[in-house]
């Protein structure tokens, strides 16, 4: 008999989950969160990059509640529902290059796919660019996966290896309540603040805690993957985690409505630019390498909450590439790309593409 | 006798593409997939009864489940 069937993982639960997300991320931009980017997990990851100083650009900086919620949300719904899979093994290093340039990538774009479609659903018209560019780097990823690409399997662990990530977002989240941020001073404690830029917006800790927590706790359940979506799609015709996606873009585009927060064009965007070529770009790399790593950056999120420490390498590739973004200047900013963000593409999709070639299974 | 799809270790989409593979390429009729995490599970059973499989049992095995189905 087939037992115990997890009913938010069916077509209906994935797109109610996909609208709770639609609805709270214009809700938390409401709350305080800056322009389109109620939730981005790129973005959240560089901005606790800025506040623990691995980077050092003064407006990308405070360590966001709602990326300590994702993780620590899905390790309680793991929990509870004895999913909890402690496991690792699987080219860690090479998880932590893909997180790595996934962030450069994303950086050059100015978001992750979630902050895409919010961006979509807020009305900039470049985020079709970096959608474009995310779906193809996902074709060419799922290339790869037709001709045998694999990390190889990982080996489950002892579970307190899997609370790795959990516990560093506790530590963080500690911090945080320690090191309170202080009005006017962009320092608190080891802590960075923004006092202005998008790293001075956000909405209360608590709530954003309490967002994350729950947006983790579903995400859990439900699988819920942005570059699964379009994978699934390109490679198998299965829409399931499309469904949810575009669920996500329909009730976000209705609650930015409601609240007044959708503006039609491409210039002028919060915390866009409007280098087509660039957008689309940079959202290549970064599909691709989703692509290559088995998720997108919420998904590692979720991943790691549930034992996988693989992905928790992802994950923190993404907080170094980061610091690397903006410690070399190849993160975009609303004036265009950095000076450098042009090669950092080159190089990244060299190493993708590496990657996708040299790391195949042996033909049985 | 059933095939065999040794699935474990691996994250999605492996699974469901070595699923597939033999469910297009394999001679027998029945199939058993084992796998190790719940997305897995469910991935692989969704991928099949998107295929005209039957999805026969699905049960737990060890740290994971063994699912077995019928081509269609």
């Amino acid at each position: 008999m087939i037992q115990g069937k997890n009913i938010f993982a069916t077509r209906w639960g994935i797109i109610a989950v996909g609208a709770v997300i639609g609805i709270l991320a214009p809700l938390l931009q409401k709350l305080g969160n800056p322009g389109n980017m109620g939730i981005c997990v790129a973005c959240f990851e560089r901005d606790i990059a800025g506040a623990l100083g691995l980077h050092r650009a003064g407006v990308v900086q405070y360590l966001r509640p709602e990326i300590i919620g994702f993780v620590l949300g899905s390790l309680i719904a793991a929990y509870i529902f004895k999913e909890y899979r402690p496991r690792v093994g699987s080219a860690p290093i090479v998880r932590f290059v893909l997180g790595a340039f996934a962030m450069i990538g994303a950086l050059v774009f100015l978001g992750c796919p979630w902050r895409a479609v919010l961006r979509l659903a807020g009305g900039d018209g470049n985020a079709i660019l970096g959608l474009l560019g995310l779906i193809f780097g996902i074709w060419v990823g799922t290339l790869f996966l037709k001709n045998g690409y694999n990390l190889g399997r990982t080996q489950t662990t002892h579970a307190a290896v899997g609370w790795k990530l959990p516990l560093i977002m506790l530590g963080l989240l500690g911090l945080m309540f320690i090191f309170r941020q202080v009005q006017g001073q962009d320092q608190s404690g080891v802590l960075f603040y923004s006092l202005k830029g998008p790293g001075a917006m956000h909405a209360p800790l608590v709530l954003s805690l309490i967002v994350g927590l729950g947006i983790g706790f579903l995400a859990q359940r439900n699988r819920f993957c942005t570059m699964g979506a379009i994978r699934d799609t390109l490679l198998f015709g299965q829409i399931h985690l499309l469904s949810g996606f575009i669920s996500l873009v329909v009730f976000a585009f209705l609650t930015n409505l409601i609240l007044g927060q959708f503006k039609a064009g491409f210039a002028g965007q919060p915390v866009a630019h409007i280098q087509h070529i660039w957008n689309f770009a940079g959202m290549t790399l970064a599909g691709l390498a989703f692509a290559l790593a088995g998720g997108c950056p919420g998904r590692q999120l979720f991943l790691s909450g549930e034992g996988d420490g693989d992905a928790a390498v992802f994950v923190l590739g993404m907080i170094v590439g980061a610091g690397f973004a903006h410690n070399f200047r190849l993160a975009s900013s609303p004036n265009g790309v950095g000076p450098h963000g042009i090669a950092a593409v080159m190089i990244g999709l060299l190493v993708c593409l590496f990657i996708g070639f040299t790391m195949r299974r042996k033909s049985a | 006798m059933a095939a065999t799809v040794d699935a474990r270790g691996l994250s999605c989409p492996q699974p469901v593409i070595m699923t597939l593979d033999e469910i297009k390429k394999g001679k027998d009729t029945a199939i058993v997939i084992l796998v190790d995490t719940d997305t897995s599970k469910e991935n692989v059973t969704r991928a099949a009864e998107s295929q005209g499989c039957q999805v026969n049992d699905v049960s737990p095995e060890g740290e994971g489940y063994r699912i077995t189905i019928t081509k269609g």
